[in-house]
């Protein structure tokens, strides 16, 4: 199958691209810079521009649509155009040329109202209430895509919170905020969230391509949350992440009081702490806020009876595999630097090194 | 009765006439195309109190839901009507979620469809405003024109709520060719007469008549007594044919039509009615909400005297819309669904107590009858270490033991308790005790046992709900019955002084009834299968439930110990530990009261122990037995340092120590073997509903190891008259395997035994669970069983999880209610909580799921060693040891200072409060303590 994956120099979609590729198929990538994965054919475009994408889709059996504009702020306008506009204009262009299968990559915060989701499975997408322009317009571009399933057969995946080694989103943040001193816990850090390793939501997306292609119909329209099912405290991860990456794990809380939820109160908080980055984004947003300081776990029964798929790296191991991912880094840093402080030693000494990118 | 008025009509605004209408079309619940208005051609009624004949050829219109139509569209041909009748001031709106019951039903199983036929009564709801004040015997004559007009002659089921009870029972009188059964919800047909009118009605009747036609109060007021509250949505639906004054004209002509004394013109109808309800001999069903400011439990009383074939479901914390409350339709589906099979005719009343297993062809003595065998007999029968009139050590003969309560039985009897009433004994255990209870015993009376620690709220509740007669207590007991209001005659354990008698409302004391009773002669003794006590649950697993016993079934709880402990006449019975306790003078043994403060077991002490020993056998030569609760265990080994020489010398005459009540551990039950050096410790596992099911020793316990990968609490092998089986959880975690002993398999843990309970008192939805899937229920159908049980056994599913072992051991893994429902299955909580203990620095794991049943995620909340001082989130390291030692993926460790447990023996983990603070907490809420 020749199957085209865009917005490929992302983290995720350079992992898909590479699952992918793996499951046997032909891959081209479609994304402004080159994707970097070896035996994948890149073709470089804009979403926003009609005839990158005509050039991208023609020729190609289904699609895996990962392109977005993910930053946490930014115009209004901009979102729109990548994440609405980009995703019209590709489920054009295959209907166009007879590509026959999407899978659609969303994410659960285009049914995410602000309220804590305990267990519960994909909610519809609902533009009106998502919070923030990234979810708005995810939203509205995942009723795009099952939209069309009719034509085209499609299916929308949601992966949760997706980390791993390489990671320049959550993890970079979380480690970068930590080594600083500046990562608070929100509240007790007690919420259970759910997350996805990296290779998990890569695996998660060649099921789903893999189930379309069935041609049974059972996923066809459908939206899937994707997780690794072992959700955790938002303290545990924190903890966990900031131990793979060998700096001290968060004990400062933002104060709460006590007769107030955690949630609430850490954000009216947030808001006041000095936590701005380099790059002038505020490293946390009110949404971000809300996400990890109240409970956000799924139910995967639907997502692995349908898809036929579960997570083959653990928590535990995909923990493992982030200490062995920064203690290459840390090698290579301890050559120039010399000694730093914060470097881990012990157990995460023992972790299989290397095998984050298959 | 007296002084409340009559002929408040006379009061009321002139009624008016509207024309029938149908309901908006977009209430809640309710599907349009069931309303029908239906012109009915009314009979004239004979002139009655004076009044003319009434004229001919009037015409009233009704408006009706009726699934007749859905039906018939559905090509499905009902088996009967369910002719619903509302009370006031709702409307058949009441009903709506019985008709959408029916109709899914319907589809499922199209040959037992049932028909709904859901009134508006004349100026109610959307029906004719008629402009005159109809009588209560107008209104059945009203239905049964109705009925008449749309043909309903047969089967039919009569569903009625309120007033609207009365009169669907008087059709009821009316059509016993076409009467199938009634359905009953809060109503009355007779107010007992010696009880006031209820506070509200009297409001209404004396004040509120005119005012409830002109204002809504009356209205709002019936709304606002839903538990939950309604949603505003249905309180408009329910307000919706009321909006005007003139719509309400037929609310106020209600309440003035409730007789409240014997001149009101409705007053001959509703006696009329009350006995003819006595002649029903249809199956009945009657649920009932006892939060209900109008009907009460003396209501209910009186119902079910009249109905004794009433199957009843007492909704505890509902109230007056008990239909709005709980799902009463989808109970009364399951109702008739029972009666579907098994021909209409046959009624097996749970509401009498009829014993469904086959009943042995020999009789077993009842509980009375050694006292007949010692009346005699001069020696020991009870010793009270420490009575509570203070006068030292009080010894009993059997010879006066066996008089008192021949005495106290005659005396019951002529001071008018009989047969069938209840006793509620509020006395602490001792002689007054035994003697009173074999004196209500030998004669037919059934005796209500609840434990004080159930605390004011549950005892009142336990209490109200079982309608006592005669409550019989100390003074402590009574002054609490009158501040708390229990119903019954009060009979004081002493005679009290006049004016406290008379405030305490007290109206003889046990030393009159001896008198009353001394010469007089004793009523026949009851039957075997006569009801002969209620006892109430713990309350550790939701409201306190009452147990009903019969006399043949108490017998084989007595001969139950009797074998599996070797008790008998000659042993010596130190009882700290009520319920066996009392069983101490049927089997003849000699009962010795240790100085306690029994209402907490934790008070008694090692030398109190021994003191009673020493008491206990004198001139028997028998071993004594020494019964106590964890909670008693725990303390007499925590004061064992002061035991005397003398005092290890009396210890070591204990042949037996049972610990009972609850799980003990291994540990404290070695301690206290240490104490008794001759005596063989037992714990047996047992409920209220079946006190002896299995038991172990010691020796037993530390044989049977932990239990392996899937830990739990070996509570032994089966006792002689008892079966255990399993019943297989399903990947839901409900247990809905059938009865099996295959080793190894986890699941709801069902016995058979004589001596298990005969039915739960006015819990007919509860008592069909426990008896759901044996051979004695779902409504008769046959139910496989791996093996035999004892002749006259019936079957009790305990609610409890675990397994046989190969050996034929049982393993208790936790609560039924408490299993946790993984995507990956079934998972229950006692083995992980072990395995949690087993980690360094825990001293306690309660293990809970947290999110929806089939997704829930595993939580360890824990108490350490040393112990936190606030609720927090476990260490990495506790964490990460507490989830390998669990061996299953838990989401979270949490750490409290104490877990939540039961108030009676502050040893069962309170698990369903624990889940739901560890689902707020890991929601992100606050963390508070548990």
């Amino acid at each position: 199958m020749r199957v085209l994956v865009t917005g490929a120099s992302g983290l995720l979609g350079r992992t898909t691209a590479a699952h992918v590729r793996d499951a046997g198929h032909d891959v081209r990538t479609f994304q402004r810079r080159p994707s970097g994965v070896d035996g994948v054919h890149d073709v470089l475009g804009s979403l926003t521009e009609r005839d990158d994408v005509d050039r991208a889709v023609r020729g190609v059996d289904a699609v895996v649509h990962l392109a977005a504009k993910v930053s946490l702020t930014g115009d209004p306008a901009d979102f729109r155009r990548v994440n609405v506009d980009g995703t019209r204009t590709l489920l054009d262009a295959a209907a166009r040329h007879g590509v026959t299968d999407v899978v659609h990559v969303s994410s659960p915060s285009v049914a995410h109202t602000g309220t804590a989701i305990v267990g519960r499975d994909a909610s519809p997408a609902d533009p009106q209430r998502a919070r923030g322009e990234y979810a708005r317009t995810k939203a509205e571009a995942e009723l795009l895509a099952l939209g069309a399933d009719g034509p085209l057969r499609v299916v929308a995946v949601r992966p949760h919170l997706v980390w791993g080694p390489g990671d320049e989103q959550l993890v970079a943040r979380i480690v970068e905020r930590a080594r600083a001193g500046r990562l608070p816990l929100l509240g007790h850090g007690a919420a259970l969230i759910d997350t996805t390793y990296l290779d998990n939501a890569a695996s998660a997306l060649v099921a789903a391509l893999h189930r379309l292609a069935d041609d049974d119909g059972a996923v066809r329209g459908q939206a899937y949350v994707v997780t690794n099912g072992e959700p955790r405290t938002v303290a545990e991860m924190l903890a966990g992440i900031c131990a793979a990456a060998g700096v001290p794990a968060p004990t400062r809380r933002v104060p709460a009081p006590v007769a107030r939820t955690a949630g609430g109160a850490v954000e009216a908080a947030w808001a006041r702490l000095p936590l701005r980055s380099a790059d002038g984004e505020p490293p946390m947003t009110r949404f971000l806020a809300e996400q990890l300081s109240t409970a956000h776990w799924f139910d995967q029964r639907r997502t692995r009876t349908d898809l036929r798929w579960r997570p083959e790296v653990s928590l535990d191991e995909g923990l493992r595999r982030l200490a062995a991912s920064y203690g290459a880094d840390r090698e290579q840093a301890d050559a120039s630097d010399g000694p730093r402080r914060g470097a881990r030693t012990g157990r995460d000494g023992d972790a299989p090194r290397g095998s984050a990118r298959r | 009765m007296t002084g409340a008025t009559t002929g408040h009509a006379d009061r009321l605004p002139p009624p008016t006439t509207a024309p029938a209408g149908l309901p908006p079309v977009d209430l809640p619940g309710l599907d349009a195309g069931w309303s029908r208005l239906v012109t009915v051609p009314e009979t004239p009624l004979l002139g009655a109190h004076g009044r003319a004949d009434e004229p001919h050829g009037v015409e009233r219109t009704w408006h009706v839901l009726d699934t007749g139509p859905a039906l018939a569209a559905r090509g499905v041909t009902p088996v009967g009507t369910l002719l619903c009748v509302h009370g006031n001031p709702t409307w058949s709106y009441l009903w709506r979620d019985l008709l959408a019951a029916t109709l899914a039903a319907a589809d499922d199983a199209p040959g037992d469809a049932w028909r709904v036929v859901a009134v508006d009564q004349l100026d109610m709801g959307f029906s004719e405003r008629t402009g005159t004040h109809r009588t209560l015997r107008r209104r059945v004559r009203d239905l049964a024109d109705l009925t008449d007009t749309l043909g309903l002659d047969g089967p039919v089921v009569t569903v009625g709520h309120d007033w609207g009870g009365v009169v669907s029972l008087g059709w009821a009188v009316d059509h016993p060719d076409a009467l199938a059964g009634v359905v009953l919800l809060n109503t009355a047909v007779h107010q007992p007469a010696d009880r006031p009118i209820p506070l509200p009605l009297r409001l209404a009747l004396g004040a509120l008549g005119p005012a409830t036609v002109v204002t809504p109060a009356f209205l709002r007021t019936t709304l606002a007594l839903a538990h939950p509250p309604l949603p505003d949505d249905v309180k408009d639906a329910y307000r919706a044919p009321y909006g005007t004054a003139e719509r309400r004209s037929g609310i106020g002509a209600f309440v003035a039509d409730i007789p409240a004394g014997p001149d009101h013109p409705s007053a001959g109808e509703l006696d009329r009615v009350a006995d003819g309800v006595r002649g029903l001999d249809v199956p009945a069903l009657v649920f009932w909400g006892p939060r209900d400011p109008v009907f009460g439990d003396p209501h209910l009383a009186d119902l079910l005297s009249r109905l004794p074939q009433a199957q009843v479901h007492r909704f505890e914390g509902a109230g007056h819309l008990v239909a709005e409350d709980v799902d009463t339709a989808g109970a009364v589906l399951t109702w008739l669904a029972d009666r579907q099979p098994a021909d209409a005719g046959s009624v097996r009343g749970t509401g009498t107590g009829t014993a469904n297993g086959t009943a042995p062809a020999s009789r077993r003595p009842p509980l009375w009858r050694r006292l007949d065998d010692l009346a005699d007999d001069g020696s020991t029968a009870l010793v009270e270490m420490a009575p509570s009139t203070g006068d030292g050590v009080r010894t009993v003969t059997w010879r006066l033991l066996a008089r008192r309560v021949r005495e106290l039985a005659a005396g019951l009897h002529a001071a008018g308790v009989r047969r069938g009433d209840r006793v509620s004994l509020l006395v602490p255990p001792g002689a007054d005790l035994t003697a009173t209870l074999y004196a209500c015993l030998r004669i037919g009376v059934v005796v209500v046992v609840a434990d004080a620690g159930l605390g004011a709220r549950g005892l009142t509740r336990a209490v109200r709900g079982a309608q006592p007669a005669v409550v019989v207590g100390e003074r402590r007991g009574l002054v609490a019955a009158r501040a708390l209001g229990w119903p019954g005659r009060r009979v004081s354990t002493t005679t009290l002084p006049r004016a406290t008698a008379a405030a305490l409302g007290v109206e003889l004391s046990l030393p009159d009834l001896v008198d009353l009773g001394a010469g007089a002669a004793l009523p026949p003794e009851p039957a075997p299968d006569d009801v002969a006590a209620i006892l109430f649950t713990s309350g550790s697993t939701g409201p306190a439930k009452g147990v009903a016993y019969t006399h043949e079934q108490l017998a084989a709880m007595r001969d139950a110990l009797a074998d599996q402990y070797g008790l008998g006449v000659g042993t010596g019975l130190v009882a700290g530990f009520a319920p066996f306790a009392l069983l101490g003078p049927a089997l003849g043994c000699r009962s010795v009261t240790p100085d306690m403060d029994v209402t907490a077991p934790r008070t008694l002490t090692a030398r109190a122990v021994a003191a009673a020993v020493a008491a206990a056998p004198a001139a028997l030569d028998g071993a004594t037995a020494v019964f106590l609760s964890p909670a008693a265990v725990a303390n007499v080994v925590a004061t064992s340092d002061d035991l005397t020489d003398d005092d290890h010398r009396a210890l070591a005459r204990v042949g037996l120590l049972l610990s009972a009540g609850a799980p003990v551990g291994e540990g404290l039950l070695a301690a206290i073997g240490d104490l008794l050096p001759a005596a063989v410790p037992h714990t047996p596992y047992g409920m209220t509903e079946g006190l002896l099911l299995t038991d172990v020793t010691l020796e037993e316990i530390r044989a049977a190891g932990d239990g392996g990968a899937a830990g739990g609490v070996c509570v032994g092998r089966p006792a002689p008259a008892a079966t255990v089986r399993i019943s297989a959880l399903d990947a839901d975690g409900r247990a809905t395997g059938p009865l099996a002993a295959t080793p190894g398999v986890t699941g709801e843990i069902v016995v058979a035994a004589p001596h298990v309970k005969d039915h739960y008192d006015r819990l007919w939805l509860t008592d069909r669970e426990s008896r759901r899937g044996t051979p004695d229920g779902d409504g008769g159908a046959r139910a496989d069983v791996d093996g035999d049980v004892a002749p006259g056994a019936r079957w009790h599913r305990t609610g409890d999880v675990g397994r046989l072992d190969a050996e034929g051991r049982v393993w208790v893994e936790g609560r039924l209610a408490h299993v946790v429902v993984t995507a990956d299955g079934p998972v229950t909580p006692v083995g992980p909580e072990q395995r949690a203990q087993s980690v360094p620095g825990v001293a306690r794991a309660g293990v809970v799921g947290v999110g929806p049943r089939g997704t829930q995620q595993l939580v360890v909340v824990v108490e350490t060693d040393p112990g936190a001082r606030r609720p927090s989130l476990a260490t990495p390291e506790l964490t990460a040891d507490v989830r390998a030692a669990v061996g299953r993926d838990a989401a979270a460790v949490l750490v409290v200072p104490d877990l939540p447990t039961d108030v009676r023996h502050n040893s069962k983990i309170d698990r369903a409060r624990l889940a739901r603070w560890a689902e707020g907490v890991l929601a992100g809420g606050r963390v508070g303590p548990p």
